[in-house]
């Protein structure tokens, strides 16, 4: 048992090593898609422009020391403005937005916005999507396979604009039908909503529902086709037929063993949607009002706000990076061939 | 052995198995006197004495599988019949497609739904043929099992395997999850596991496949079942570890006294283990008896056929193969009549008519399916003297004789290959996750050995020796990473390309794989016209229909493409490539072990008729040490990257001098019943060591038999000092620091 714990702690080692390279690896990726993001906004977003057509005239001067106080004067050298940008960022300020606030103090309250609207959708959605996906496979050909895969692909061809707004007309009708304000649909709460902790509750529920429809629509359009094709892959494999030898019941052996290994690649894709989707719903957050991440970048850029579309393109690059090393671990954790190398 | 014979249902004995007269071969038996052996047999329970009495635990009877519907119907397998009893092992062979696999899937109910399947499986008493699931379940693990062939899929990769076996047992018993941990470490420990307790924790990929299978069979008598099927069981597997896995399923079958169905191509193995044999042709049984009586007394050609088209690994001296002519039918186009007739030296116009039924020949339990069955000489007729006539038959031609020509002493002939020290190293990457070099690959580490003009030297060995690596860099002609190459008296680390390519021309190459080795998108004509043209050929038409003719194919053929042909003719195409720019050195890699019996031996025949022919020079690759002994004039045998031993074929098979040659003859089963029962096993233990990490000194000692009898200093030279090879007598050579000459084939 010496030896065995001897291994153990070698392994151990050489995993704590394995992760610090590749957090480091991550890093430098973070800093070099961070960069590149700031470059280019600096270069193409004028924010000047946010000044020029005024009545009365700002006095040109007036701007550039405005301009210079952001940051985000042109005159500047471009590599100027991005080494000055970039010490703030190593102390941790993103710099301050067009209109004169820290991005920070927005950064922390547009991702927890963000991140209420994903965590549901995405849960509900790659679950329903695998166990569509599965149930599709294990009766390949027949009717809930066929339907399925006409729904998916129905799914995936609407954009997601279109199917948001058809989303809202039907909760519309839907609460002319039933007489109440069932589903909300604009924002993440109804402003100034008097009640305790449970009506605030249902409030956001009700808000949430509608969203997370939308999202997981097109999740479980994913999923379930991605979770098919694994699914078909195992049902054939001669540990299948291991488990019936068994005695195992079909529907048992499906579960145990093909199931379970066919989770593999879709729960290491989890983390990967997890951390496109944390800036990746901008349509939803647009159409239903809701202020994350996802609205921001877009608002940003009309308003051509650079350190904010650098400070979002950091986020996002972060959350990429984070999510990948978050699969590399799952995947680790839910094969034993690549655990116990 | 006719007390072994039972009769098949609703034909009783008419002599009630007594009185039988002696069959010659038991006269002085070699299991010592009849009485005692019988009166062994009946102690013990389970075994075939008893089972004479005993009901069938499984019966099958007239069962038909049918894939698709309408015209394009395939009828896979077609009435077969067959009973097992309680202890009893019947060995069911035939080449592939023969349905012989698809026949067990059908008795475990595991076929895929859109396989019909009619007729009758009774197990214990119960008609589980088309049963409800739930029915079904409750006897699959528990009363009747299966292990299948390939032990490296078949278990589910992310469980641990005792998890895995204790599972089969809490299928069918109420035991508390301790308990069914407790009974799984028993079980690997029965099935001869190391270390039970730890390895019931690892997963399946940190198991070798002789140990995968070791644990399917701890899976499949878990719930002492009555019936285990065994499909293929050893066919994955390296010959050594086969015979382990062989000793494993008869410790099995001690054990659980269960009956056993062993499915298998290789004769051999079911002439060591079974007690009756069924013989599979075309989706029928044409041949079931006990298995000395089918061995010795076959009456169907086509069992007289796959006996004689096997190389023997104890016959010295060169008898020509009789290959079984043409290719066994496509169950979707069968023949009408006898699906043997139009492949049989013996066929009349009777055979063409209807498919003869499955009759009793004299010997009680004995059946055939062939009209002459009766004519087949009543009493004996040796393989020999049906092979005699079918030479006489139509399958003569390319399989007569190769007469050795008389050719001058070794030494006075050219040396057309010398490999000296050759290294190969790989560096080893590890993990997916966590992927660095954790070491070095020893896949070659100093091999020497030399091919002269005309001459065959076979280089075998069990999967990772390196054989198939030293081939490859003999193929490369570039400088080896150490050692040196010569081809034909140069040097491939002085080659320039111009000289590179003139040697290339002299040194062809046959792959294992004739399908992946041909461009499925070219004909056979531009398979062949290829190395001409790149060659600088001018017309190459009639070299091809040359080159056809010579391999015994139809040159009308040539506008065919490879899928055109079976994988015996595909090899033939392959022959003939590397022929096509007449070679003086062919490197043959495992050319046979693709193909079926039958056919393998028309493709060894050519094989040895164009060596003689053209004056060729052979390296002939392969793990089958039968064949080797067949082709090959000399023999190397490789083990963990070193040559163990070295020398003329009938020299080293007939008195090998390292342990581990004499373990790996050992190890071969023999399609001769009464000899292989006679045998006595050198089993090794364990795997292979991984190449990453060979023992220090010798690199066999931690397997060798004889290692384990040596005193202290003697081990501690096998371990310090590693041993070269050293001259043993006239052109052998043995790297064993302790070796001596013994005969065990």
């Amino acid at each position: 048992m010496a030896t065995d714990s001897g291994r153990m702690t070698a392994k151990g080692g050489a995993m704590a090593g394995f992760l610090l390279r590749r957090l480091l690896n991550c890093l430098v990726l973070v800093v070099v898609a961070t960069s590149l993001a700031y470059l280019l906004a600096a270069s193409a977003l004028n924010p000047r422009s946010n000044y020029e057509g005024r009545n009365p005239p700002i006095p040109p001067a007036v701007v550039d020391a405005r301009l210079t106080e952001l940051n985000l004067n042109d005159r500047v050298p471009l590599f100027e403005r991005y080494l000055t940008w970039g010490r703030d960022v190593l102390r941790g300020d993103f710099g301050k937005t067009v209109a004169g606030e820290p991005v920070g103090d927005d950064l922390g309250r547009r991702a927890g916005v963000t991140l209420r609207l994903i965590t549901v959708g995405l849960v509900l959605g790659s679950l329903a999507g695998v166990l569509v996906g599965a149930c599709a496979a294990v009766r390949q050909y027949g009717t809930f396979d066929r339907l399925s895969t006409g729904a998916s692909f129905a799914v995936l061809a609407v954009p997601t604009v279109v199917l948001a707004n058809i989303l809202i007309i039907a909760a519309v009708s839907f609460n002319e039908l039933v007489g109440a304000q069932v589903l909300l649909v604009s924002g993440e709460t109804t402003p100034g909503l008097e009640g305790g902790f449970p009506a605030r509750l249902v409030d956001r529920l009700q808000h949430l529902i509608l969203p997370t429809l939308s999202l997981s629509l097109g999740l479980i359009a994913v999923y379930s086709r991605y979770q098919r094709n694994m699914m078909l892959d195992v049902l054939g494999a001669d540990f299948v037929r291991t488990a019936l030898a068994k005695g195992l019941r079909r529907r048992t052996a499906l579960a145990r063993h093909a199931l379970r290994t066919a989770l593999i690649p879709a729960v290491t894709y989890f983390a990967f949607t997890f951390g496109a989707l944390l800036v990746g719903t901008t349509f939803t957050e647009k159409i239903f009002g809701w202020h994350g991440m996802g609205e921001w970048l877009v608002d940003s850029i009309s308003t051509n706000d650079v350190n904010t579309v650098a400070a979002i393109s950091c986020f996002a690059a972060f959350a990429v990076l984070v999510a990948s090393l978050a699969s590399d671990l799952l995947h680790a954790a839910l094969d034993p061939r690549v655990r116990v190398g | 052995m006719s007390e072994r014979g039972e009769c098949p249902a609703g034909a009783p004995s008419r002599d009630g198995h007594v009185l039988r007269p002696e069959p010659p071969e038991r006269a002085g038996g070699a299991r010592g006197p009849r009485a005692s052996e019988r009166a062994e047999r009946e102690r013990r329970p389970g075994r075939p004495g008893a089972a004479v009495r005993a009901e069938p635990v499984l019966r099958v009877s007239d069962l038909d599988v049918t894939f698709g519907s309408g015209t394009g119907a395939v009828r896979a397998v077609r009435g077969v019949s067959y009973e097992v009893r309680p202890g009893e092992v019947l060995g069911i062979v035939g080449e592939s497609g023969s349905g012989k696999s698809v026949t067990s899937l059908a008795v475990m109910g595991l076929l895929p739904p859109h396989a019909r399947v009619t007729g009758s499986v009774r197990l214990t008493g119960h008609e589980i043929l088309g049963a409800p699931e739930k029915t079904l379940a409750a006897f699959r693990g528990k009363t009747i099992s299966m292990v299948f062939q390939d032990p490296l899929s078949a278990l589910t990769p992310v469980y641990r395997v005792g998890d895995q076996i204790a599972e089969a047992v809490r299928i069918h018993r109420r035991v508390s999850g301790e308990q069914a941990a407790r009974r799984a470490v028993d079980l690997l420990d029965l099935v001869g596991i190391p270390d039970p307790a730890r390895r019931a924790r690892a997963f399946p990929h940190e198991f070798s496949g002789g140990m995968r299978q070791r644990v399917m069979i701890a899976m499949a008598i878990a719930n002492d079942p009555d019936v285990i099927i065994c499909d293929e069981p050893t066919t994955a597997l390296d010959v050594t570890i086969q015979a382990q896995v062989l000793e494993v399923l008869k410790r099995a079958r001690r054990e659980t006294g269960a009956a056993i169905v062993m499915i298998t191509h290789d004769l051999g193995v079911v002439a060591g283990i079974a007690d009756r044999v069924l013989v599979m042709y075309a989706g029928r049984a044409v041949e079931v008896g006990p298995v000395d009586e089918v061995y010795y007394r076959s009456r169907m050609p086509y069992t007289l056929g796959l006996l004689g088209s096997i190389p023997r690994l104890d016959v010295g001296g060169r008898r020509p193969l009789v290959p079984i002519g043409g290719n066994p039918p496509s169950p979707a186009a069968l023949p009408p009549g006898c699906p043997f007739e139009p492949r049989c030296p013996m066929a009349v116009p009777r055979c063409a008519e209807a498919e003869p039924p499955l009759e009793e020949v004299d010997a009680p339990g004995h059946l055939a399916a062939c009209v002459r069955a009766g004519e087949i000489e009543a009493g004996g007729s040796p393989p020999a003297r049906v092979q005699r006539a079918e030479t006489g038959g139509r399958t003569a031609g390319p399989a007569a004789a190769p007469e050795r020509p008389a050719r001058p002493a070794r030494d006075g002939r050219e040396v057309v290959l010398a490999v000296k020290d050759l290294v190969k190293h790989h560096p080893l990457m590890k993990g997916t996750l966590f992927r660095r070099r954790v070491g070095t690959v020893r896949a070659v580490d100093g091999v020497s050995f030399d091919v002269r003009e005309g001459e065959t030297l076979g280089l075998v060995g069990e999967s990772g020796c390196g054989k198939t690596t030293a081939l490859m860099e003999i193929l490369e002609l570039a400088r080896p990473q150490g050692g040196t190459i010569t081809v034909l008296g140069r040097d491939t680390s002085a080659l320039g390309a111009r000289e590179r390519m003139a040697v290339r021309r002299d040194m062809q190459v046959v792959f294992q794989d004739p399908l992946a080795s041909l461009d499925p998108r070219m004909t056979v004509y531009d398979i062949l016209a290829e190395p001409l043209r790149t060659h600088g050929t001018g017309d190459p038409g009639p070299r091809i229909r040359d080159l056809l003719r010579l391999v015994g194919l139809d040159p009308g053929h040539a506008a065919r493409y490879p899928q055109d042909f079976s994988g015996g003719q595909r090899q033939r195409v392959g022959i003939a490539r590397a022929l096509a720019l007449e070679p003086r050195l062919v490197v043959l890699d495992e050319p046979v072990s693709a193909l079926d019996v039958s056919i393998q031996a028309g493709v060894i025949n050519l094989l040895e008729g164009l060596k003689s022919r053209l004056g060729l020079s052979y390296l002939f690759v392969a793990h089958d040490l039968a064949v080797v002994r067949h082709i090959a004039d000399r023999v190397a045998v490789m083990y963990l990257g070193r040559i163990a031993e070295t020398g003329p074929v009938d020299r080293v098979y007939d008195s090998p001098a390292h342990p581990y040659t004499r373990a790996l003859l050992s190890a071969i089963p023999l399609p001769d019943p009464e000899r292989e029962r006679a045998r006595r096993r050198v089993l090794l233990e364990g795997d292979l060591p991984s190449p990453a990490d060979p023992p220090s000194g010798c690199r066999f000692r931690t397997r060798c038999p004889l290692f384990k009898t040596l005193d202290e200093s003697g081990r501690r030279r096998c371990a310090d000092e590693e041993p070269q090879v050293r001259p043993f007598g006239e052109d052998h050579g043995v790297s064993c620091h302790f070796a001596e000459r013994l005969n065990v084939v």
